[in-house]
């Protein structure tokens, strides 16, 4: 299945890239793509203690699973205001 | 109307977005961008947001209002790009019958802003660095990262 993940502030800096999607095996998780991000970009396990995820708008777990077409994002610290 | 701007807030729209016959307060809050922090200058501000994630999420705040104070008259709207020294970054407005409940309510809103709201912040200094805002650990719960306890 395909989803979309979008990265913001620090993560899109990291990364180099707003958004992609992403391929991913049937029944996926959260897990799956910090997964695949790890081996691109090794130091975001410093920021899993204070990072969040949301699936379609709404603050997701790890453990979440996903389905064809969902919006995943990369959410570092909020500092609206 | 919570909403996400890339334009210079319009207070005036915010405020009359909750005026209602039975409110006998509005309570309007500006966020400004200041000049410092912590004594070192800063030129300007540069605000990102997840436009409709953090739309949607401002509308929640409104929902929570409403429970916990009866308030269905509610306005928030929060400027992302680059925002000059003393201008306004976000604008809430609260219509109460009556005051008290009103103040608290519109410092709930912002409390709850910087807590849930996806929105972020870059500072660029006067020495010609900048760098992301990191989070008053007032608004930051550490239990709240992706990672569950076996990380």
């Amino acid at each position: 299945m395909k989803v979309t993940v979008k990265y913001f502030a620090v993560c899109h800096e990291e990364l180099g890239r707003e958004e992609e999607q992403m391929e991913l095996p049937e029944e996926a998780t959260l897990r799956d793509i910090l997964d695949r991000l790890e081996e691109e970009w090794p130091e975001i396990t410093e920021f899993y203690q204070v990072m969040q995820m949301s699936v379609n708008w709404e603050y997701a777990t790890e453990g979440t699973q996903l389905s064809e077409g969902d919006e995943v994002a990369l959410i570092p610290p909020v500092t609206g205001g | 109307m919570f909403k996400i701007t890339d334009e210079v807030i319009d207070t005036q729209r915010v405020i009359s977005a909750v005026e209602a016959d039975n409110a006998g307060a509005i309570v309007h809050f500006l966020g400004t961008v200041r000049n410092n922090t912590g004594g070192r200058r800063t030129l300007y501000l540069e605000y990102e947001a997840y436009a409709p994630m953090a739309e949607k999420k401002m509308a929640e705040i409104g929902h929570e209002i409403r429970e916990k104070w009866g308030l269905d008259r509610v306005a928030m709207m929060h400027r992302v790009g680059r925002v000059e020294i003393g201008e306004v970054s976000v604008a809430v407005a609260v219509a109460s019958p009556h005051r008290s409940d009103g103040f608290e309510a519109c410092k709930y809103a912002m409390d709850r802003l910087k807590q849930v709201v996806p929105i972020w912040k870059r500072e660029i200094w006067e020495d010609g660095e900048e760098e992301w805002v990191k989070p008053d650990p007032v608004y930051f719960d550490a239990d709240r990262g992706v990672r569950t306890s076996d990380g």
